[in-house]
Formats: structure tokens, sequence, C-alpha cells
């Protein structure tokens, strides 16, 4: 067993090494400059002056060096925990704006992840021998789920937002309010947060339910479950193990949706204009902000990362051929 | 069972901790900050558009500062009005040249900054002096600034080397005072860089709160306009709303949970026929006041954009009112052929435009094209180069911005229509930029030539020498006129009042009509658009409201539009 942890830790930190350095890369391959960027959206049109603040944001952000010694530098910030400055947000440092957007964007997935994954499963998984539910249900699963996300949460903000007014159209909490420990504000947080919410639960919950519906028939047509149905099982006990093993792949699917929830729900944040990194990374493209990017892909990449080892660590724990593998010492 | 308890437990583990963030995530304030939760809706105008970020930088010296910093807490001697195209005392109350090189500053008596401090000549003498480090941004005034001498606590002696009156002026109305006894305890690294939280303000507001998508300003009790003008601004509190979308702005503002929106919303003209709440500047076309001139950049360095007849014929090829009326649906204007804002319309002279202006036609774009040699030899339908070589030109404009992709549409139709073969590429906005830049471009748009108090400026963005390996703010044609340019040097350092001044903009007037080293196609509109439900008496064309231009974008409280909030009443 110790042996496949420290193969994976080791795939795992190889592949964090390559990727951060694609971090560092690709910000750069963009055409533009971000100092001039800032100059010219600030408006400094004086060219006497600009040229002179040029070199000297320059030299503030190190960009006068040569681009292997800022790939060094990068990485020496990096693990004194340094994510540098924010150009856009500038003086702000980077981490100091991400751990600003990061509890809503965390907010906002992780219950909408976590959620539409338990009820799309067990919808799903219910779905597999119920008529009703299969013919009912899916199809509106189906619906939701082929629609583009965009114009869903559109019509969502059009319709409650605006047409009907039962929540609001923007913001994290509503913008007459200063964060309090109170219940005005705790509700208002809620009352802000629910239509994004509402939204990404609703899209993801089809394909979940889909995948379990599908996942499940397949067992349950599987030898395994036949044998058992003729020694004369209990329905619910073929049922039960053509769960577990279905479960597998969707464990899979959720590792990898949890690793992406750091990088936020872009399409979902500029919608509701919803604080949080989605936006926050929107920005960054526009702005050349290379520091914020680099900071927000970085979070992206251990997201990923641990998920993925995460749901390693559970494979083991809850599918026993996996555990026997390792006994036997194959990985 | 085991297993699954473990399963569900892990499950479970960040849902909880995901509920947690739900109750607290949020604030970034310091709760002793706030003085009150909530804003009184009739006390408080919300605006949105004004093109922030998440708010960080509190600093008014170096650019990215927070929008409304500069107007609201910081302010400048005089205020430009854009409609008188004069400057208006402001924190100064007279200022005058007593000599060829010499001009006395005198300050209003009375001016504290928001931590108690007196407002006096010396932190005139500071903030001009701020600009002796390189990187300050109006660092050029040291080009012909000699000395700031203060004479007595209100009044202020500059000494120039060169009595450049615009470019003084210039700085008179757009630069902002700051607090001596403040600054001069920081070292140098942090004047340029530092965020400079809770500032120290002379204007009529100070920082309430922030987070990542809005900033809160709250009203000062103490602002010295109320004793020395009698102005009070209305709202208690202005809130800025930071949208990344005009879709949710638009949403925002026809419900009212938005006063003011600063942002491009094309169509407004029907949501206003819908909702008598909503309002701009303009009851009919173009609705808006004009900002700037989107212009047309030839490379002329590249054949044969650099024969200004050929320029001439793109000129009369492209058809700038359909780019009004179907790209804009009216909500801006076309541009005078001079390129020069209506706010310099007393400067136009009509007599050059008479003389070398270009009209609209294609028939007028042939004649001008044949008469210059260029002839369609092969019979493609395009005209070819003098010496027989085929002309193809491409016009970049930065992919997303659907308005400039469809304009850029319309005129490369034109132009074809007229012979020329120009074809439209959209590439991203960071390579438009380094296109720009460089000079590795043929056509590409761009409208940095804006609202100021002289056109000087229009002529400096066309004309400006010598053209460097790279042109970041100005002459992106990078036409050489050697005369063009040393009669807006001569412009910069006339003063308005001088009748050489209008000799000096005739010349240039009818050179940039001559040579076409950029074509004007439209003015950008100043975009406002305003809800009438909270807050009334808003800036428009009517003779009994105020005749600002009704934008909080950054640099435009300067620009007078601090009296829209001193003018502002409540509704109902």
């Amino acid at each position: 067993m110790g042996r496949y942890f420290r193969r994976k830790l080791l795939i795992y930190g190889v592949t964090f090494v390559i990727a951060v350095s694609i971090n560092f890369a690709v910000p750069r391959l963009m055409p533009g400059d971000p100092v001039a960027r800032m100059l010219s959206r600030n408006k400094v049109a004086n060219p006497e002056s600009s040229e002179a603040m040029r070199a000297y944001f320059d030299n503030v952000f190190g960009f006068d060096v040569p681009l292997w010694q800022q790939y060094l530098n990068y990485w020496a910030a990096l693990f004194k925990g340094d994510l540098g400055v924010s150009v856009y947000a500038f003086p702000a440092s980077v981490s100091s704006v991400i751990a600003g957007a990061l509890p809503y964007t965390l907010a906002l997935l992780l219950p909408a992840i976590l959620l539409s994954w338990i009820v799309g499963n067990s919808l799903g998984a219910m779905a597999a021998r119920n008529k009703w539910l299969d013919n009912g249900v899916l199809p509106v699963g189906y619906v939701f789920t082929a629609v583009p996300y965009m114009w869903l949460a559109i019509l969502l903000a059009w319709v409650a937002g605006v047409i009907l007014g039962w929540f609001p159209v923007a913001g994290g909490y509503s913008f007459a309010l200063t964060p309090t420990f109170s219940w005005v504000f705790i509700v208002d947080l809620v009352h802000h947060w629910f239509l994004p919410f509402l939204s990404l639960f609703i899209v993801a919950l089809g394909g979940w339910a889909i995948g379990m519906r599908n996942l499940v028939i397949y067992e349950l047509e599987s030898d395994y479950a036949n044998y058992l149905q003729a020694l004369g099982a209990p329905r619910r006990l073929v049922r039960r193990y053509a769960f577990r093993n279905a479960m597998l792949p969707q464990i899979t699917g959720l590792a990898v949706a949890l690793g992406m929830v750091v990088g936020g729900a872009l399409v979902t944040e500029v919608v509701f204009a919803y604080p949080g990194l989605g936006s926050l990374l929107l920005s960054a493209i526009n702005n050349q902000d290379f520091f914020l990017l680099q900071g927000i892909l970085l979070f992206i990449v251990i997201g990923v990362l641990v998920f993925n080892f995460l749901a390693d660590v559970v494979y083991v724990l809850v599918d026993p051929r996996t555990r026997l593998g390792l006994e036997g010492g194959q990985s | 069972m085991t297993k699954r308890r473990t399963l569900i437990a892990l499950i479970a583990l960040p849902a909880l901790a995901a509920s947690a963030c739900t109750g607290g995530g949020g604030g970034s304030e310091n709760p002793s900050e706030l003085s009150m939760n909530e804003f009184p809706r009739n006390e408080t105008l919300y605006i949105t558009g004004t093109g922030g970020g998440p708010p960080a930088d509190w600093n008014t010296i170096t650019p990215g500062e927070v929008t409304g910093l500069n107007g609201l807490g910081y302010e400048t001697l005089f205020l430009f009005d854009p409609e008188t195209t004069e400057l208006d005392p402001w924190l100064a109350e007279t200022g005058e040249w007593t000599g060829d090189l010499t001009y006395q500053l005198t300050l209003r008596d009375g001016i504290t900054w928001s931590d108690g401090e007196q407002l006096t000549a010396d932190d005139v003498k500071y903030t001009a002096e701020l600009g002796q480090i390189e990187a300050v941004p109006y660092h050029n005034i040291w080009e012909w600034l000699e000395s700031v001498e203060v004479v007595d606590d209100l009044t202020v002696e500059f000494t120039f080397a060169e009595a450049r009156h615009q470019e003084w002026n210039n700085f008179l109305w757009a630069e902002q005072i700051v607090p001596e006894h403040v600054l001069s305890q920081l070292p140098e690294e942090e004047i340029l860089t530092g965020a400079n939280e809770d500032p120290v303000v002379s204007g009529p507001y100070t920082v309430h709160s922030y987070d990542q998508d809005r900033l809160a300003w709250v009203k000062r009790d103490d602002w010295w306009a109320t004793d020395h003008l009698d102005l009070e601004v209305q709202p208690t509190f202005v809130v800025e709303v930071i949208t990344t979308s005009n879709e949710v702005a638009l949403n925002l503002v026809a419900q009212g949970e938005v006063d003011l929106s600063n942002n491009f919303l094309p169509g407004i003209q029907d949501l206003m026929a819908s909702n008598p709440d909503l309002s701009t500047y303009h009851d009919e076309a173009p609705y808006m006041q004009q900002a700037n001139t989107a212009m047309l950049i030839p490379n002329t360095t590249v054949e044969p954009l650099d024969d200004p007849e050929f320029r001439k014929a793109m000129a009369s090829a492209v058809d700038g009112q359909k780019i009004v009326d179907s790209v804009y649906s009216g909500i801006v204007a076309t541009a005078n052929p001079t390129g020069l804002l209506p706010l310099w319309d007393d400067y136009i002279d009509q007599s050059v435009i008479d003389e070398h202006g270009i009209s609209y036609g294609a028939s007028e774009a042939a004649s001008i094209l044949s008469a210059a040699g260029y002839e369609d030899g092969d019979g493609d339908g395009f005209v070819e180069n003098t010496d027989g070589e085929a002309v193809e030109l491409t016009l970049n404009v930065p992919t997303g911005w659907t308005d400039w992709e469809e304009a850029a549409r319309s005129m490369a139709a034109d132009l074809q229509a007229a012979g020329i073969n120009v074809t439209e590429e959209f590439i991203d906005a960071g390579a438009v930029d380094d296109a720009r830049t460089s000079g590795d471009f043929e056509i590409i748009m761009n409208n940095w030539s804006g609202i100021s108090h002289t056109p000087w400026t229009h002529y400096r963005y066309l004309f400006q020498l010598p053209v460097l390996d790279d042109q970041s703010t100005a002459n992106f044609s990078r036409w050489e006129n050697e005369e063009a340019w040393s009669l807006t040097e001569e412009l910069a350092a006339t003063a308005s009042d001088d009748p050489r001044y209008q000799e000096i903009l005739s010349d240039l007037q009818r050179i940039s009509l001559e040579e076409m080293p950029a074509i004007p196609v439209w003015y950008n509109g100043a975009w406002s658009q305003v809800n009438n439900a909270v807050w009334t008496n808003w800036p428009s064309e009517a003779d009994d409201t105020p005749n600002v231009i009704p934008t909080a974008w950054n640099g435009y409280w300067n620009m007078s539009s601090i009296y829209m909030l001193t003018e502002l009443e409540p509704a109902g």
C-alpha cells in the first residue's frame, strides 16, 4: 500500500512541476504588455512620462530581467508562498485578491456540486428501476443538461430576478449593506447566493442522474447480478451491490468536479454579477494580469491534484478490489 | 456499513465547511470602521460602469487608483468646464500669469484635510515637486517649469523656463493636490507604489467600506466648498457597484437599484420608451454627450497608405452615418472631418473645411483615386498600387468588441465598394495593443483623443514627433510632418486668448485635412443613463438642470461632473 501511494505522490509531484511551468508560460505567450495595458487603462497619455513609468513598473513587476530569470524568481517566490503583486488590482498582492474572492466561490460551488451529486445519484439509481421516474423526471434532466448553461442562467436571472423580482440580479450581498454578523446580513447573503447556486445545481443534477441510471442498469444486467438473482438473493441485496459498483466512476467524476471548484464558475459569476474567482479570472485575462492569472491557475492545479489524490484514497476505502490488488503487490 | 459511513463522513465534511463559508463569506473590512451597516436608499447614490476593478489602490500619484478617488477624495486646483472649455477656480481662488514666465496662484482660505490639517501653499509646492520623480505621470512639467516658491500660506509662485500655457492648464485641472504632511513622511517607493489605505483627502467624500464588487464613499462634514461656494453634495453615501457585464448593469438601472449607469448600453432608447424613470442627457439622438473620436489609423509606413491622396480616398469612401445608424442605432454621432470634438466647435475653421474637407461618396473616392494614379488594371474591382502591385489591406480590431467589429465590417465593405481592397480581421485585444505600439499593422482603429481643455491634445495625438520604434500614446499612423509638429508645440505655448491661437489651429486643421494622418469616423459617447426614481435633477440639455457631463468615469469629476452631486434632488 505504501508503494502505491509513493508512486502516486511521485506522479503528482511531476505533474505539479509541469503544470506550474505551464502556468508561467501561458500568460506570457499571450500577445500584449500588461504594464502598457495598465497605463492605457488609466489614461496615462503623456508621451514623455509614459516611457519612464513603463520602465518603473517593468521593474516593480520584475519584467526587466530575462525570461529564464523571471521563471527562477517565480519558483523562488512560490516556495516562500509569495504569489506576487496583481497588475490589475495593483498594489494588492495576488494572495489577498484571491483570498477575498475564494469564500464566494467555495460557498457557491461546493454545495452545488455536492448536493447535485448526492441528489442526482439517488435520482438516477431510483430511475434505473422505476418507469415513472425514468420517463418523467429524467427527460427533464436531459433537457437541463443539454441546454447551453449561459442561456439557462440568463433565463433564470431574467425571470426570477427581473420579471418576478424574487431575487437580486447582482452582487454577493445587497449593495446597501456592509458585512455584519446579523440575521439581516446572513439572510441577504443567502438571498443573493440562491439563484447562482440553483443554476449550477440544476445543470449538474441531470448529468449525474443520467450517468447513474445508465451505470446501475449496466450493473444490474451484468453476470454477477444475474448469478445472484439465480441463487435467489433478495432484490435489495442485488441492487445494493449494483449501486456500489456503479458509484465508482461517479466518485472519479466528483473528484474532477471538486478539483475544478477553485477555478470558479466563470459564466455563473458573470451572468449573476456574483463575486468570486471566475469573474476575477476573466478580468485577469482581459487585463493581462500575469500574476493573478498564475495565482488562480495554481489554485486550480492544486485543487485538481488534491481531489484526484483524495479520489485515489477513497477508491481504496470503497472498492475492495483495489485493496486486494494492493495487498497482492500489483497496483 | 462502516465503509459507507466513512464515505458519508468524507462527503459531509466539505459540505459543513461550505455552509460555514456561506455564513461568514464576504467582508474584508475592519468592523470597527463601520459606523453604519445599512445605507438608507434615499440618501444613497448608486453608480456603475465606471470601469474599476476590485478596490485596492488609494494612491492618486501613480495610475490604478479606485474610481472616484480623484474628485470625491482628492481635488484639483481648478475644474475644467467642457461646456465653456474654461477653467474654474476650485481649490485655488485665483491664478494668473504675473509675468511672461511667472504664474501666481492663491488658494482658498480655510480648506482642511480630512485629518484636520490646513491645506496650504506647501501642499501645492510639494505636489508639483513630486513631479521631479521620473515615474510620476506629470514628470514632464519639469522640462519647462523651473521652480515653485511659497510666497505665503496661501500663495504659490511658479517660475517657468518656457511658458507652455496649454500644458500648464492641463496640470492645473488634471492633477490632484496631495497632503504634504502625510506623504513627506513616506519613502519614495511607498509614495509611488503604496496602497495609501485610509487616504487623507480634501474632497466631499471619504472611503466608507469596500469589497470585491463594491466601493462605498461617505460624505464629509467639513468640506470647504460648503462655506466658500455654498455647495453641498446631496447623497450621504455614494456606492460604486462593480459589474463585469453590461447586461447586469442594464437590469440594475432599469430596476432602479442603480441610479447612474455609465455603461455602453445600445438600445437604451427603446428601454426609455417603456420605462419613464430612465433618461439620458439628450432626449433624442445622439442621447449622449461626446467623449472621444473613433478614428481609422492607417500605417503611413506601408504603401499605398503613405500617400495622402490614397488616405483621402479612404476617408471619402467610409460612410460614418451608416455606422451611427446601424451599429450604434443612433447613440453616437458622426465625427467632424477635422476630428475635433463638439466641445471645440468654436475653434473649427469652417472655411478650411469648405476648402479642404472631404465629403462621403463612393464616386468621389473613385475620382480621388484615379486622379492620384490608382487604377483597376486587372479588372478585379480593386485598384492596384501605382506600380501595378495589387493592394490588399487588413483592418484589425479587438475581438469581442462587438460594436467595433460591426463598424469594421461596415467600413471594410464601404472601402471595397470604392475599389480599395480592405478586409476586416478580429484579433486579440493584446495583439492589437502590440501592433499599435510596434507599428506592425496596416489599418487599426483608435479613440484615445478625448475631452480636454484644448485641441492641443488632439494635435499632439496626431502629429507627435519623433516617431520611435515603439509609439505608445500618440501618432500611431507614424506620419512625419515637421511643420505640423512645430505648430503643435507652438500651440502648447500659446494662451487661448492670443489671436495666434486660432491661426495655429486653422493651420493644423488644414494640414490634418490635406494629409489625413488619421480618418475621423464617429464620436463615442460619454455613456450615461440615469434612473429618476430616487434622485432627480440629473444633468441634461435642459436649461433648468445642470449641464455637466453625467459621468463618474475616472477624471470626470474634475471636468465639473462634481456639480452633478451638488445639484441632485431627492425624488418625491
